[in-house]
């Protein structure tokens, strides 16, 4: 028996809208199975998972402040994979942001700045993560260096680097030698949306960016050029669109994202700089773009799935004693479902047994 | 004289689990297939090797353990990449993030469990020959393994008649189908024996390199071996003297630290990979003339039938 591929005639458009949930029902199964093996009752973990976050007030706010990293964060990437431009150093660039960032933040530390520091350390956030993503792109159209490794190394330098600061000139002196920076200022912190609650204003400016890149990619020439580069470079070229320019402007774009997205982390919900200030947003981030077809809309919808994996690991933990690993597996086996079901949109699935007709067919 | 040779000493030890898994996907990569995943591999790696050497007492079963749980992961990959077609990039950053959560999983019970570390040689006679001595006839099975390794790889590929064939895939596949050549099949293979080196790379850490697991300990290796691969232009005889460069490079900011240099450890600690970023462009740049890669690496392969 043999697992034969047919290029299907055009892509199948049914197909594309319903393989994230074949995806995910897949990976619920699996995981099922994963429950059982370490002994756990299925049906209570699965509500842990995804019905226990969803019944309070409480945790559906730490959803979407969970979910406002991985969006911002798979937009940009999002941008990137369509240009076919292998941005995987998000993460890096999540941390770069957040240091340029709280530099503001600590300077102006116990002084009477005004307002202006806040929206100075998101702009300053932004410039930095795009700055750090260019290196890799830069490296990529000059030198033709592999963007995906050169990413990659990166953010085991920011994470490093990072590292140094709070534990070197930016520790708190009054934080008992604890690797942290003091406790950010009033005006250094991103303002709660609901007084007393959890959502902040980084989930709107979320939102702004999915519209923003709703209106880039379906109304603009640009996003035209960027899907065009990524699907057919052949014809791009015919086009006279430039595909290290748009390689250099998405891996900008993303890293500013990705940039404001840290600060956002730091200013917002952590309160002030510390090493682990992300459990993998910039990795996860990654699942979500392709979780969400590189489709903004998509991305949002993806992005608070993911968030809902976060927020119900941690429950099932608590209530379960279920390691906080599964939920990494989870996203893994996630992502290598989305990956299998996007390859039906432009093959058929054939089971050929050799010296016989074609027996079965996989889903048309 | 001392210091000369646990430096070298110091160095094999940390090049090996590079060479290792850069070995396994030097034959991938020559095969066609970009594998991102061995990071994740190797990290399986290491947790099923420690594993199975605490519950056994060998360090023999235990790496048996690693290749095995390295050629799994490979298998899934195989599965996706070769089978259904999927693209390979995102099929092995997949690979890497199932792998981190899986090694957490299989290795939590394991941490801060202990075992006994893999034995050295002992020759009476020429291990103690000064300087030399403990180099060449005093490692542990792994550093010998790992040359004999690329040896044999070095012959597979440039030797052998199915070396040819295993080449010639991964620079024209439709050539190589119309020929009459099992392209997938032969991927196939090439993927798994990437998988088995990298879980064996990943088993070296606990079993050889430190006695304990702890999660995350790859710390990167896995990528580090996928610029090796590109350093060494997809040669064998390069990719040891990138090995043990970088081996080297991971030593000196260890010493360096230890000597007090005045540089923050984190600077030093980020050596390894800003060399590597270094390295990556110098080559990439050197090469403008016309690539050395495989033609066909990482691109997908349907046949026609």
């Amino acid at each position: 028996m043999q697992l034969v591929l047919e290029k299907r005639a055009e892509r199948s458009g049914t197909i594309a809208l319903v393989s994230p949930l074949i995806a995910i029902g897949l990976t619920i199964v699996t995981m099922v199975i994963l429950f059982a093996i370490l002994g756990k009752n299925p049906l209570l973990a699965l509500h842990a998972y995804f019905i226990a976050p969803l019944t309070d007030g409480y945790s559906l706010q730490e959803i979407a402040v969970k979910a406002t990293p991985l969006v911002m964060i798979a937009i940009g990437l999002s941008l990137c994979y369509l240009a076919n431009a292998w941005n995987i150093g998000a993460e890096g660039q999540f941390l770069i942001g957040a240091v340029a960032g709280s530099w503001i933040a600590v300077k102006t530390q116990g002084t009477d700045a005004g307002a202006w520091v806040l929206p100075a350390m998101l702009v300053l956030a932004a410039a930095a993560g795009a700055l750090y993503a260019l290196i890799p792109a830069i490296c990529k159209v000059k030198f033709g260096a592999s963007e995906i490794l050169t990413s990659l190394m990166l953010v085991y330098v920011a994470d490093l680097f990072l590292d140094y600061l709070v534990r070197g000139p930016w520790r708190d002196p009054h934080g008992f030698n604890f690797p942290t920076t003091a406790e950010f200022d009033p005006v250094a912190t991103v303002p709660l949306l609901i007084e007393g609650g959890r959502l902040h204003l980084g989930s709107t400016i979320a939102l702004l960016v999915v519209a923003a890149a709703a209106i880039l990619l379906g109304r603009t020439i640009k996003g035209f050029e960027i899907r065009v580069v990524g699907a057919a470079p052949r014809a791009a070229r015919f086009g006279g669109f430039n595909a290290n320019q748009l390689i250099i402007l998405t891996f900008a774009v993303s890293g500013a994202l990705a940039g404001l997205a840290g600060i956002i982390e730091v200013a917002g919900p952590v309160g002030h700089l510390q090493p682990g200030i992300s459990p993998g947003y910039g990795f996860t981030a990654i699942i979500v773009a392709f979780l969400g077809r590189l489709n903004p809309l998509g991305i949002l919808v993806a992005g608070l799935f993911l968030a809902l994996t976060f927020i119900g690991g941690e429950q099932a933990q608590i209530a379960m004693k279920i390691p906080l690993d599964v939920t990494k597996v989870f996203q893994g086996i996630l992502l290598f479902y989305v990956l299998a079901c996007d390859s039906l949109i432009l093959y058929r699935f054939k089971l050929v047994f050799p010296n016989r007709k074609v027996v079965a067919r996989g889903a048309g | 004289m001392e210091l000369v040779e646990a430096i070298i000493l110091a160095v094999l030890a940390a090049s090996t689990p590079l060479l290792i898994a850069a070995t396994g996907e030097l034959v991938a990569e020559r095969s066609g297939v970009l594998n991102l995943g061995v990071e994740g591999m190797m990290i399986v790696g290491a947790a099923c090797g420690f594993a199975g050497a605490w519950l056994t007492g060998s360090i023999f079963i235990g790496a048996l353990f690693g290749i095995v749980a390295g050629t799994l992961m490979s298998l899934v990959f195989a599965l996706m990449a070769l089978g259904l077609a999927v693209n390979q990039v995102a099929t092995g950053l997949a690979l890497t993030i199932l792998g981190v959560g899986l090694s957490g999983l299989i290795g939590a019970g394991f941490v801060g469990e202990r075992i006994t570390p893999a034995v050295q040689l002992v020759i009476p006679g020429l291990t103690n020959v000064p300087l030399i001595g403990r180099v060449l006839f005093g490692e542990n099975g792994f550093v010998y393994f790992s040359i004999a390794l690329i040896v044999a790889v070095w012959w597979f590929l440039y030797r052998t008649r199915a070396g040819l064939i295993l080449r010639a895939c991964g620079d024209n596949h439709a050539s190589a189908h119309a020929l009459g050549y099992p392209v997938l099949r032969i991927r196939t293979l090439a993927v798994m024996f990437g998988g088995a080196c990298a879980g064996l790379a990943g088993a070296y850490l606990p079993l050889a390199y430190t006695p304990f697991f702890i999660p995350g300990m790859t710390a990167g290796r896995g990528w580090i071996a996928l610029a090796l691969v590109v350093f060494s232009s997809w040669r064998p005889g390069r990719l040891v003297v990138g090995a043990y460069l970088f081996g080297a490079v991971t030593i000196l900011q260890l010493h360096a630290q230890g000597w007090g240099v005045g540089i923050p450890s984190q600077f030093m600690s980020a050596l390894p990979y800003l060399a590597t970023v270094i390295v990556l462009v110098l080559l990439s740049r050197a090469r403008t003339g016309g690539s050395t890669a495989p033609a066909a690496l990482g691109t997908v392969f349907v046949p026609d039938r």
